[in-house]
């Protein structure tokens, strides 16, 4: 069987060629990554191709690059090589199309701000400097928080929140953007069991109207369940393909080392066949 | 005396100053809020001594271009330049070695400072241009401004304001997650290069007003005072405004009655006390209006367990539970509860029977998920949603 990741590569020589081509580019393609922090490389070399209108989680230990991956892909940090194009574009061109839902623990909840206003930080792209915030743009960040069941919540203080809450208002900020790839740094890190369901059922629906996710996802026990790609990572790409295919106890042997026993996996395999 | 100050009736002269720092110390809160919600604010004081050596180079070459050497203007430039140049300073430190920022804004404010006060003490030696009084620049003198330098002070702030309100939106952004602002299309590096030029330009506008050493309280003093009104970002940037305003427009005035003294502490003494009379009294974080929540937060508690254990029939044994239902008129002294004691029991012990159907029902997870012992039902669904979990409801027990 060919190793699922030895295409990526081929595509990057396309570039320049007519686009001919009547198949759509990918929503995300990653070539050659390779990024660093100091001397110790954090992702090395990374292939990676994902599929308009589908969902991929990206999976691994601790410390295996996941989410540097996602920063490296949207421009956060710097990579030492390699290229990333979003729907055949190189990010700045392809702004508009993306998302993001960063880990909640990121910023300072305490920050003085509205449910509201975060949200409306999704449409700053579109207000630009001097645009003044117009009622049409308060009921699509309230149709937003709607859609994430937090609609009661507009004017309530961010500090007041619980970390379901707070997760949930992230992913109204980023359906605020209205794009078409969406990239979510472990948005069911810390949630309680209602939320991880309400998340989910949001990204079914985006996926259902045709557009791109991608989330760092480290719950091994759901990931049959919940997406349908998976991009195993540490540091170098392991696997990737339909979960049905990567999602062995080989490749996660690959991935977690030692830390993975066998009946493990297998005990997660059969237990979410029946969901 | 103080009083004619504080009305503007010493004069056009004193009106002016006035007005010129008043205008400097609205732009200093503005600014300066933006920058502690970006959690920068010792980098402005990193900033304000940094101006130190440029000051009196500046002053060195006015003097030997024969011109005179306390021509404002000319010491701001100066006073930009070297501010300028220990921001790159502190920007290479970070970048090359691997000092954190604190530790490079302290060697950077210190060397820079302790430069600068050597050119001082070299200028004092030199017999020429009205050096005297160069020295006010370190802790401000309003004593002696001319009427073209409160304009130019008046100007620039304004300046300033109108800049801030351009950048509000991305400076807002990025102090609260710089990385979502950065994939939204903000370049975080240039809003966070414009606002510590908007930290430069109001530290070089106050180095006569406020002086350099203390300019940074004005810039952070206010911003901290209006973070405990309000928990709305651009109106806590207009109180912080207000109150550096109001700390700048007292500090001056009281400088135009007593010249002796130095206008930068009064105008610091000033917005201190803006900021202890907010932590008292502000509604939002000050301390009164915490203790008052946490009582109110206490007598919830203790209310709703008081009502629950009536509807059980449980005899009652805090005291100040039974305080509070007697109080209330839900209870006798001894315990028993009165009519309206079991109306309010009844009506508690339903809610809570509505909250475990709801919280048992697992499509409606999210609302359940609200559930606190607390929340009254009818605040987080509709009657109509109500009505529809009473049918699901096992028929009540008869209470009490």
């Amino acid at each position: 069987m060919a190793h699922p990741l030895s295409t990526p590569r081929s595509l990057l020589q396309t570039e320049g060629t007519v686009a001919a081509t009547p198949a759509p580019p990918p929503a995300l393609q990653v070539g050659g990554l390779t990024v660093a922090y100091g001397e110790k490389p954090v992702v090395f070399s990374v292939d990676m191709s994902v599929a308009q209108g589908t969902m991929t989680a990206i999976v691994g230990p601790n410390g295996a690059g996941k989410s540097t991956l996602l920063k490296a892909v949207l421009g956060l940090v710097k990579p030492l090589s390699g290229e990333v194009r979003l729907f055949g574009l190189p990010l700045s061109r392809a702004r508009d199309r993306v998302a993001y839902v960063p880990q909640r623990a990121s910023v300072d909840w305490d920050f003085p701000a509205r449910v509201i206003d975060v949200v409306l930080m999704g449409l700053h792209r579109e207000l630009g400097l001097l645009r003044r915030v117009r009622p049409a743009h308060l009921d699509r960040a309230r149709a937003c928080l709607a859609r994430v069941g937090m609609e009661d919540f507009a004017t309530r203080q961010i500090g007041q929140l619980s970390g379901g809450q707070q997760q949930r208002v992230f992913l109204a900020r980023a359906l605020a953007q209205s794009a078409d790839l969406y990239l979510l740094d472990e948005p069911f890190a810390g949630v309680d069991a209602a939320t991880e369901k309400a998340i989910i059922a949001v990204l079914k629906d985006l996926r259902a109207e045709g557009r791109t996710i991608v989330a760092v996802h480290h719950d091994l026990s759901t990931i049959r369940a919940y997406f349908e790609h998976m991009f195993l990572i540490n540091m170098r790409a392991i696997a990737a393909g339909p979960v049905a295919e990567v999602f062995t106890a080989a490749n996660l042997q690959r991935a977690y080392g030692g830390r993975l026993g066998e009946a493990q996996v297998a005990g997660m395999q059969a237990g979410d066949a029946t969901p | 005396m103080i009083w004619q100050a504080l009305t503007l009736q010493l004069g056009y002269n004193a009106t002016l100053v006035a007005i010129g720092a008043t205008m400097l110390g609205i732009a200093a809160g503005v600014t300066g809020s933006f920058l502690f919600l970006r959690k920068r604010a010792l980098v402005s004081d990193a900033v304000s001594h940094a101006t130190l050596p440029g000051i009196g180079l500046a002053f060195i070459v006015m003097v030997a271009l024969g011109g005179e050497g306390r021509f404002l203007p000319g010491l701001m430039l100066g006073a930009a330049v070297s501010s300028g140049l220990g921001l790159l300073v502190i920007g290479w430190m970070i970048r090359r070695t691997r000092l954190t920022e604190d530790a490079a804004i302290g060697a950077v404010l210190s060397v820079f400072f302790g430069a600068g006060i050597v050119i001082l003490t070299v200028i004092q030696s030199m017999q020429a241009g009205r050096q005297a009084g160069l020295e006010s620049v370190l802790l401000g003198s309003t004593a002696g401004m001319l009427r073209a330098d409160a304009l130019v002070i008046a100007a620039g702030g304004a300046l300033v304001l109108l800049l801030v309100m351009l950048l509000r939106r991305p400076m807002l952004a990025v102090g609260f997650d710089p990385d979502f602002a950065a994939v939204t299309g903000t370049n975080v590096a240039r809003i966070d290069l414009a606002m510590m030029g908007l930290v430069m330009a109001v530290t070089v506008l106050g180095i006569t007003t406020v002086g350099l050493v203390l300019i940074v309280a004005l810039l952070i003093i206010p911003a901290v005072t209006a973070r405990l009104w309000t928990d709305n970002a651009l109106r806590m940037v207009g109180l912080a405004g207000l109150a550096g305003g109001l700390a700048a427009f007292v500090g001056a005035a009281v400088s135009a009655t007593a010249p002796a003294l130095p206008t930068g502490p009064i105008i610091v003494l000033a917005s201190f006390v803006l900021f202890v009379l907010s932590i008292a009294l502000a509604p939002a974080r000050g301390g009164v209006a915490l203790l008052l929540r946490q009582m109110r937060f206490r007598r919830r508690v203790h209310r709703r367990q008081g009502l629950l254990a009536l509807a059980a029939g449980q005899p009652i044994h805090e005291p100040f539970t039974l305080t509070l239902l007697a109080r209330e008129g839900m209870a006798r002294a001894d315990g028993v509860p009165t009519e309206a004691g079991r109306i309010a029991a009844a009506k508690a012990l339903l809610d809570e029977a509505r909250w475990a159907a709801l919280r048992g029902d697992p499509a409606q997870g999210l609302t359940a998920s609200r559930y606190d012992g607390l929340t009254p039902i009818e605040t987080v669904l509709t009657p109509d949603q109500i009505a529809e979990l009473d049918r699901h409801l096992p028929r009540p027990q008869a209470v009490i």
